[in-house]
């Protein structure tokens, strides 16, 4: 077939410096499937929740790691466990709730029993029954436990691996990304609560999106006119291989925002009740950070909102946002007043959200049944190194190169015989 | 007032509410409530948990007006529609301040309206709500709306108030 390329390839419509991305990627079931294998389950740490979750030993919650089941538990050590939520007899899900507190994880269907480490304590009727049937004599349970996964923490943050050739945590996150979390997650969490959407698209779709700070003051105009999040503002763009992406921006510039307003067109757009961005300033002039941890994981302050993001992905067109909502411990009344105000602005319903959703769903049915077309990258020039400018796509580009990293791409162009380069940092 | 009568009464009051917003009123929708008042839609995940994060928030008309203007002005989402079913409607009780408190299950159906699913319907939320009505100048009011969401995977976007 012309212009096809196999799926361990990169494929050849690829542009040699990610600016042309095909958009068979987005809805190719062979690609899914190499993405479980490659990605998610190759040397990448996958977000997986936060400490705060689970307080107290016994505590647990499911999630996933691409599309394979997981639950994390604390021990009665006070240490974390990944494992996948399937029973090692059957196949059966163990724990089916989204959260709880067990002493023993029990699969309902035989009731095979697991300690919160994941190993098998006990299974009925071992010996059988009235001395007849039950397991042979050298089943050992030993060889039985749930299997589990690499899990490490960053500041309460916790990130799963299948992979022994993931790099140590703090070296995949990168220093900058480091010194995102330290700011963010520098106090004792109290967990706000939880959002979810599903939302009609591949996962990709979105992990672009977040990378993206040309869109933010196009496509959310609420953004744009009360969180400074104008293309036009300070602000800037770091990426590194995994945590491929920051975007932060400073406000309060008035030449910056009358010139914004010039450009794009002032629509005299102003609130009647003020108090939902009267927020407190918590992080110098910083109105809005963006970090985006490859492949799953978004940190976001945007005013006095702090929260998680997880893309789950659920179908190669499909895929689950939850949306993890924090403060601190010590906020005083006030505070903990205006991080609900401003949860306003985030989320199924936020104000410069919601937009996002329905951005990528127009990508999706728009693609649909495209044999060769590719988008165009190019805002920001065609390399992938830190910029500091919002009027960049370099986070796509980072992201891109990740990706075809990841899946065991040799390079672009490696499929059409134009070089195998690799040298795109 | 007669229990019968008080209940008619806010059962069409519900209706009105809804039909504002099925019918795109939308501008008429924050009239519902008083001028101090507080507004949820809160996912049940969250409620039952004691967890205080909303999807929607406001506490006062003017923020209830800011959702209406960023909903015409602001936001960018495919066109649909609502249709409200709301019901049984159970009046709980009287409280000292006068304020009625009623439960009442909802359930809305979405219809799309836009080129890739237009004419798609779908069961968008269900839910209870959560009302303290208020009697201003024989009028009744909402001084309290909690709208608790047991749809917590809203389908792609929430933009326009339950």
């Amino acid at each position: 077939m012309a212009g096809a390329s196999q799926v361990g390839q990169f494929p050849s419509e690829v542009a040699l410096d990610y600016t042309r991305i095909p958009y068979r990627l987005f809805f190719d079931p062979t690609i899914e499937a190499l993405e479980q294998q490659r990605l998610f389950q190759g040397p990448v740490w996958n977000y997986v929740g936060l400490e705060a979750e689970l307080k107290r030993p016994g505590d647990f919650k499911t999630t996933t790691v691409g599309r394979v089941p997981m639950v994390v538990t604390r021990t009665e050590a006070g240490d974390f466990r990944l494992l996948v939520n399937r029973c090692a007899h059957r196949g059966a899900m163990v724990c089916n709730e989204p959260r709880g507190h067990r002493a023993m994880l029990v699969c309902p269907y035989h009731q095979w029993s697991y300690d919160l480490a994941g190993r098998l304590r006990g299974v009925p009727f071992r010996g059988g029954a009235g001395g007849r049937g039950g397991y042979p004599a050298d089943f050992s349970l030993a060889d039985h436990g749930l299997q589990s996964a690499r899990i490490d923490s960053y500041r309460g943050v916790l990130f799963g691996s299948f992979s022994d050739a993931a790099p140590p945590l703090t070296a995949y996150l990168g220093q900058q990304a480091c010194a995102e979390l330290d700011r963010v997650f520098a106090r004792p969490l109290r967990i706000l609560g939880y959002s979810r959407q599903e939302i009609r698209g591949n996962w990709k779709l979105y992990a672009e999106n977040t990378r993206d700070p040309y869109h933010a003051s196009l496509l959310h105009l609420f953004h744009a006119t009360f969180t400074n999040h104008r293309i036009t503002a300070e602000g800037g763009n770091d990426t590194a291989p995994f945590a491929g992406h920051i975007h932060s921006v400073k406000g309060d510039d008035a030449a910056e925002a009358a010139a914004y307003e010039a450009q794009v067109g002032a629509r005299g757009y102003r609130l009647a009740d003020p108090s939902l961005m009267a927020g407190r300033p918590e992080f110098g002039r910083r109105v809005l950070s963006i970090l985006t941890v490859f492949p799953n994981l978004v940190v976001q302050q945007i005013g006095n909102t702090l929260a998680t993001r997880q893309i789950v992905p659920l179908a190669v067109d499909r895929f689950e946002l939850l949306v993890t909502y924090f403060g601190y411990e010590d906020d005083d009344a006030e505070l903990a007043s205006i991080r609900l105000k401003q949860a306003n602005l985030i989320g199924p319903a936020g104000y410069i959200s919601l937009e996002d959703g329905y951005a990528v769903e127009l990508v999706q049915q728009a693609i649909q049944g495209e044999c060769g077309a590719a988008s165009v990258i190019e805002m920001g020039g065609r390399a992938t190194e830190s910029q500091d400018t919002l009027a960049t796509e370099n986070g796509l580009r980072a992201f891109w190169r990740t990706y075809g990293r990841v899946m065991g791409w040799d390079g672009p162009g490696a499929a059409n015989g134009s070089g195998g380069a690799t040298g795109a940092d | 007032m007669e229990a019968a009568a008080q209940r008619a009464q806010i059962e069409q009051f519900l209706a009105e509410y809804a039909a504002a917003i099925d019918e795109d009123r939308l501008e008429q929708w924050p009239e519902f409530f008083t001028e101090r008042c507080l507004y949820q839609i809160i996912p049940y995940e969250n409620f039952s948990q004691g967890l205080p994060v909303a999807l929607m928030f406001a506490d006062s008309r003017a923020m209830l007006r800011d959702r209406v203007t960023a909903h015409r002005k602001a936001n960018v989402f495919a066109p649909q529609r609502y249709r409200h079913l709301i019901g049984p409607l159970r009046v709980i009780g009287e409280e000292e301040e006068g304020a009625i408190v009623v439960r009442a299950n909802y359930a809305v159906y979405r219809t799309m309206l836009d080129a890739a699913n237009y004419g798609r319907s779908e069961l968008f939320s269900v839910g209870v709500y959560h009302d303290r009505l208020i009697r201003e100048q024989g009028r009744l009011l909402l001084r309290e709306k909690v709208v608790v969401v047991e749809t917590a995977r809203i389908a792609t976007l929430l933009v326009t108030p339950l």
